[in-house]
C-alpha cells in the first residue's frame, strides 16, 4: 500500500486532524501516517487492511456472533446478544472500541461512535498491531488460514441453514448444542491441520458422504463368536490392542473422534461437529496468544501514538484523549481491589512488552545476568518482532518475564493445599522468588493445564459400544459435576451409545471416580 | 487500505438467533413474565420488560474443573506486606483468593439471566395461548363498515383511475396485430424516397411515394389509442372488520372496597387493556365507578379516590348502557366490560342487575367478566366462602350466556391465571 497523502510529516507541521469529529477523508490521512511509523520505523509486517466502520448496534450483533463477521445461526449466540444488550443499555457495559479478524485482509470493525483521536488509537491498535501479530506469530500461521476463513464461515453458514431446511431446526440445534459443549475439546493439540479451501472443503464433503454411504465400517462388525471356540486371553488383548490401534487411541480430540467414529450418526450430522470443530481450531490459538496478542497491539497502539505526536501530527488533546483511555486498559488492579478479576492481560502484556524494549535499550545489570541474548542489543522492535513470532503467552512469560516487572507488579505466589486451614504464600517478589513465581504463572497461561484433560481411552467394541473417556487428575483437582454431567449428556447425544467418564490419578493412575451416561434408544 | 462504510447495512443481525433464545427459554421466560406484572402499572403496560430467568434451560456446559479441591496455586499482583511463609485466611465462602475464572461468565457462574425484552417480544409470549371469545368471529360478519379493494380491472371508470400501463399494453399489442406502421417505418420510408428523388431514380421515388402514402393511411386509419384498450382500475368494497373496541371498567368504590382489592383489580384491568390493545387498532377506555350512584370518571380518579356511600350496582350498568347509546353503538364498536367488586349490594338490586345484564347489556357485549375481588383472610382459607349476594344474582343469568364469565380472585398470584382461563384458547364455556 502506498502513502496517497504524503502531506508534511515534518515536526512543526499541520496536524492531521483538529477537533473530535471523524470523517473518511481524516480517517484515510490518519491511515496514511500511522502506516509510515508502523512499517517504516517498526517493520511491521501485516495483511491488507480493510476498516469498516459499525454503529453500536452492529457491535452488538459482532459481539454475539463471537466476532466473526458470518455465523451460522444458533440460539446461543440470541443468548449472547440479549445479555450484552441487556449490560449495554443498562449503561453496565461500555462496548469495545473496535473487533478485529484474522483473516485476509484482516478486518478491523470501528465504532462510529468514537472521536477522532479514539480512531486513530483504534486503527494502530487493531488495522497494524494485532493484524501483524496474526499475520507474523507461529500459531496463527501453523494454525489458521487468514485466506480461507471468510469463505469457510460462508460454507458454514450455508450448509447449516441447508440442513435446517432439510432435517428440522431442532435437530440441527442438538448436534451443535452438542458439538458446542465439547468446543474446547475439538482441537488438535499437536499436529498441524490441513488448510481449508472452500472448493476443497465442498469436494471433500461431497466424497465423504458417498464413501460413507458406500463403505460398510468394518470396526463396527458385530464380532460375537459362539460356544466352542476357546477364549484366548491373549488373542483378546491383542485384537483389542489391534482396534485401539486402528481407531488411533487415545485421542484428546473428542469432537474429531466422534465426527470420524460415533457410530449412529448420519453424514451431515458428522458434517455439523466437524463445522464446529474447525471454528474451535480456529480460535484456539487466539486462545494460547491473549496476552500476547494484546500486548502487541497495545504496545503497537502506544508507540505509534506517541511517535506522531513527536512529528506534531497530532494535537497535545487528542494524545491525552488517546493516553486517557489507554491508561484505563492497561491498569491493573491489586489483588485485594474489588475491580480485581484476574491479572489484565493488556496491562501485563503491554508491560512486558515495554519492559523488553527497555531492556535492549538501558539495560541493568540484573538484565544483562537474565537476558543476556537480549540485553543491551539496541534493536527493541527486531527483538519484540522475534518474540511475537515465536512465542505464545505461556513460553513468552516463561523466557521474558523480568524480575524488575515482578517487582512492579508486586507478584506473589500463594498455595492453595486440599485440606490446608489457610493459604501459603511460598513466593514473592525477591531472588528466591523469581524463578518460581514465573514458571507458576508461565503454567496459568498453559491451556493443557488450565482445560481439563480428558481423553477418549476406549471404545468397547465387542460389547455395548460404549465410550470411555478418562480425565486425567492433576494435583487432585476434579472435574466440577455439574457441568460434567450435562456435557456427558450431550455426548451420549452424539454418540448414542453409552460413555462412561473415568477420572483418574495422573501419577497413579488410580480411577477416583466415575461417570455413567446410559445409551439413547 | 479500504475503508468501507457498513453503517447502511441491515440492522438485527441477530434477531433470528434472539428469537431462537426466546424460543428456547419459552417456559422460564413466562414464568418470570408472571412475577414482572405484579410490579407493573397499568400506565407503563406498553413498554418492554427486563426479564430475569434461571439460567438452567439455557446453559452451554462445557468440562470445567471444579471449584475446590485439589492443590492449587495463583499468583497475584499488588503484594504488599506478605514474606514467604505468611499464612493468609481463607476467605469466607469464596474460591480461593477471589480470582475470577477468566472469561468464562456462561458457565454455572450466574444463577440468573437477565435481559431486556422488547414491547412486541413481551406481549407475544404474555398473551401467547390466548384468544379472543370465539363468539366474536360470528358478530364480526355483521358489520356494516366497508372498505375499498383493488379488484382487477374494468372497461369503464373515472379517468383519475385510469390505468395507463394497462392501457398501453393493450394499445401496443394491437398496433401489432394490426401492423400499423410506427412513426420510425414511416421516417426510413420517407428517407428513402428522398434518396430516391436525389438519385433521380424515378421508379424508385414513385414506388417511394405510393409505400408512404399507404403507410400514412394505415396510419391514420389504426388509431394510436383506441377506446378499446382503454382499462381501468376496478375497486370493491369489501365489508372490514371492526377494529375499534371500547372497554368498560366498573368498579365499586365504596368503603367497603379496601386499598388491596382495588389493587386486584386494577391489575385484571391492566391484563384485559393490554390483551385487547393487542387486538384491536384502536381502543377506547372508559371508567366507571359507583357507590349508590354511578359516573364516568377519569383513570387517576377512577383508582384512587375514595367515596363512601351505600352500593347499587345497578347504577353502574345503567350509566354503562347510557354511554353506550352516547357513544358507541354496538354494530361499530366491539364492547367489552370488566366488573370488579367485592359482591356487596344493596340487597334489593339484584333483580335489577340481573335485568339489565340480560336483557341489555350482555347482548352487546363480545364479553362481560366479573371479577369478585376478596379481602385475603376471609378467602385464604375456606374457599369457597359463601356466595355473595351479587354473586348469587349473576350466577343465575351466567349459564344463558356464553360470553359472561365469573370469577373469583383473592390475591394478585391468581390474576394471571385467572385470566388466564377467562381468554384461554379452547377455553371451556364460561363459568
Amino acid at each position: 500500500m502506498t502513502n496517497l497523502y504524503p502531506i508534511s510529516l515534518e515536526a512543526g507541521g499541520p496536524t492531521l486532524f483538529q477537533g473530535s469529529e471523524w470523517d473518511f477523508e481524516k480517517l484515510r490521512r490518519v491511515y496514511g501516517a500511522i502506516e509510515e511509523i508502523a512499517v517504516g520505523e517498526m517493520g511491521l509486517d501485516t495483511y491488507p487492511n480493510q476498516i469498516e466502520v459499525i454503529t453500536s448496534e452492529q457491535m452488538l450483533d459482532a459481539y454475539a456472533s463471537i466476532g466473526l463477521p458470518l455465523m451460522y445461526r444458533h440460539w446461543s449466540f440470541g443468548k449472547r446478544f440479549a445479555r450484552e444488550e441487556a449490560l449495554y443499555r443498562h449503561g453496565l457495559m461500555g462496548l469495545a472500541y473496535e473487533i478485529v479478524i484474522n483473516s485476509s485482509p484482516c478486518i478491523s470493525y470501528i465504532m462510529e461512535e468514537n472521536s477522532m483521536p479514539m480512531q486513530t488509537l483504534v486503527v494502530a491498535h487493531a488495522a497494524f498491531g494485532h493484524n501483524h501479530f496474526f499475520k507474523n506469530n507461529y500459531l496463527f500461521r501453523q494454525w489458521t488460514d487468514a485466506g480461507g476463513i471468510l469463505d469457510y464461515l460462508a460454507f458454514a453458514r450455508d450448509y447449516i441453514a441447508h440442513a435446517e431446511e432439510r432435517y428440522g431446526v431442532e435437530a440441527v440445534e442438538r448436534v451443535l448444542d452438542a458439538a458446542h459443549a465439547l468446543m474446547d475439546h475439538g482441537v488438535h493439540r499437536y499436529a498441524k491441520p490441513p488448510k481449508l479451501n472452500l472448493e476443497e472443503e465442498r469436494k471433500r464433503e461431497e466424497e465423504r458422504r458417498t464413501f460413507f454411504e458406500t463403505h460398510y465400517d468394518d470396526v463396527w462388525r458385530i464380532t460375537t463368536t459362539f460356544g466352542e471356540e476357546k477364549r484366548d486371553p491373549d488373542l483378546e488383548a491383542k485384537k483389542h490392542a489391534d482396534i485401539r490401534k486402528a481407531l488411533r487411541l487415545p485421542e484428546e480430540n473428542l469432537l474429531y473422534f466422534i465426527e470420524k467414529r460415533a457410530p449412529r450418526l448420519e453424514p451431515w450430522q458428522r458434517e455439523l461437529v466437524r463445522i464446529v470443530r474447525h471454528i474451535s481450531q480456529y480460535f484456539y490459538p487466539q486462545k494460547q496468544t491473549r496476552l500476547m496478542n494484546e500486548g502487541c497491539a497495545t504496545f503497537v497502539h502506544y508507540t505509534i501514538v506517541n511517535r506522531l505526536h513527536e512529528k506534531g501530527l497530532i494535537s497535545d488533546g487528542a494524545l491525552l484523549e488517546i493516553l486517557h483511555s489507554h491508561t484505563s486498559v492497561v491498569t491493573q488492579p491489586d489483588f485485594d481491589d474489588p475491580r480485581y478479576n484476574g491479572i489484565n492481560p493488556y496491562a501485563l502484556g503491554f508491560a512486558m512488552m515495554r519492559d523488553i524494549k527497555r531492556i535492549c535499550t538501558e539495560p541493568t545489570d540484573e538484565d544483562r545476568e537474565w537476558f543476556p541474548d537480549i540485553a543491551g542489543n539496541n534493536d527493541p522492535y527486531g527483538t519484540l518482532r522475534h518474540a511475537w513470532a515465536n512465542y505464545r503467552d505461556e513460553s513468552f512469560i516463561l523466557q521474558y518475564l523480568s524480575p524488575r516487572l515482578m517487582r512492579e507488579f508486586r507478584l506473589f505466589k500463594i498455595a492453595d493445599k486440599e485440606g490446608a486451614e489457610t493459604l501459603d504464600v511460598t513466593a514473592i517478589h525477591d531472588a528466591r522468588g523469581y524463578k518460581e513465581i514465573r514458571a507458576a504463572l508461565a503454567r496459568h497461561y498453559d491451556l493443557a493445564r488450565h482445560e481439563p484433560d480428558i481423553q477418549v481411552k476406549d471404545v468397547d467394541l465387542a460389547g455395548d459400544r460404549c465410550l470411555v473417556l478418562s480425565h486425567a487428575v492433576h494435583d487432585g483437582i476434579p472435574l466440577d459435576e455439574a457441568s460434567c454431567n450435562a456435557v456427558l449428556d450431550h455426548v451420549a447425544e452424539l454418540w448414542r451409545y453409552g460413555v462412561r467418564l473415568e477420572e483418574t490419578d495422573a501419577v497413579t493412575d488410580k480411577v477416583l471416580k466415575t461417570y455413567e451416561e446410559p445409551a439413547r434408544r | 487500505m479500504n475503508i468501507i462504510d457498513r453503517r447502511p447495512n441491515p440492522k438485527g443481525k441477530s434477531l433470528a438467533n434472539r428469537q431462537r433464545f426466546i424460543e428456547r427459554a419459552k417456559d422460564e421466560v413466562k414464568r418470570s413474565l408472571v412475577d414482572a406484572l405484579k410490579r407493573r402499572k397499568l400506565g407503563d403496560a406498553e413498554g418492554g420488560e427486563k426479564i430475569s430467568i434461571p439460567a438452567r434451560g439455557i446453559q452451554e456446559p462445557s468440562f470445567q474443573h471444579a471449584r475446590r479441591g485439589g492443590n492449587r496455586d495463583y499468583v497475584v499482583p499488588g503484594n504488599k506486606q506478605f514474606v514467604v511463609g505468611d499464612k493468609i485466611e481463607r476467605p469466607k465462602g469464596g474460591q480461593g483468593d477471589g480470582r475470577g475464572k477468566a472469561g468464562n461468565s456462561d458457565n454455572g457462574e450466574q444463577d440468573n439471566f437477565e435481559f431486556v425484552l422488547s414491547k412486541e417480544e413481551f406481549l407475544d409470549l404474555f398473551f401467547d395461548d390466548l384468544e379472543l371469545p370465539e363468539l366474536i368471529k360470528t358478530n364480526l360478519k355483521e358489520t356494516e363498515a366497508t372498505q375499498l379493494t383493488r379488484a382487477g380491472y374494468s372497461i369503464d371508470g373515472t379517468p383519475a383511475n385510469l390505468n395507463l400501463r394497462r392501457t398501453m399494453r393493450n394499445s401496443l399489442a394491437r398496433r401489432i396485430s394490426l401492423s400499423r406502421p410506427s412513426p420510425s417505418q414511416i421516417d426510413a420510408i420517407r428517407r428513402q424516397l428522398e434518396f430516391a428523388r436525389a438519385a433521380d431514380d424515378f421508379e424508385g421515388a414513385a414506388q417511394g411515394q405510393h409505400d408512404l402514402e399507404a403507410a400514412e393511411r394505415r396510419a391514420k386509419r389504426f388509431a394510436f389509442i383506441d377506446p378499446l384498450d382503454v382499462r381501468y382500475n376496478r375497486f370493491d368494497r369489501v365489508p372490514k372488520p371492526i377494529t375499534q373496541a371500547v372497554m368498560f371498567c366498573l368498579m365499586d368504590v365504596s368503603g367497603s372496597m379496601t386499598e388491596a382489592m382495588k389493587d386486584l383489580a386494577k391489575r385484571f384491568f391492566l391484563l384485559l387493556h393490554v390483551f385487547l390493545t393487542k387486538r384491536y387498532k384502536h381502543l377506547d377506555i372508559v371508567f366507571i365507578r359507583h357507590t349508590s350512584n354511578a359516573e364516568e370518571v377519569d383513570e387517576d380518579t377512577f383508582f384512587h379516590s375514595r367515596e363512601t356511600g351505600g352500593t347499587i350496582v345497578s347504577t353502574a350498568l345503567e350509566e354503562m348502557l347510557r354511554i353506550v347509546k352516547d357513544r358507541y353503538p354496538p354494530g361499530q364498536w366491539n364492547i367489552y366490560a370488566a366488573q370488579a367488586s367485592d359482591g356487596d349490594n344493596f340487597s334489593e338490586d339484584g333483580e335489577r342487575c340481573a335485568q339489565l345484564l340480560h336483557d341489555e347489556l350482555l347482548p352487546m357485549s363480545q364479553y362481560f367478566a366479573y371479577i369478585e375481588v376478596g379481602a385475603d383472610a376471609t378467602l385464604r382459607h375456606g374457599f369457597p366462602s359463601p356466595p355473595t349476594d351479587l354473586w348469587r344474582t349473576y350466577a343465575e343469568i351466567a349459564p344463558a350466556h356464553s360470553n359472561f364469565a365469573l370469577r373469583r380472585v383473592a390475591e394478585p398470584s391468581q390474576i394471571f391465571p385467572v385470566f388466564h382461563e377467562l381468554f384461554a384458547k379452547r377455553r371451556d364455556k364460561a363459568a
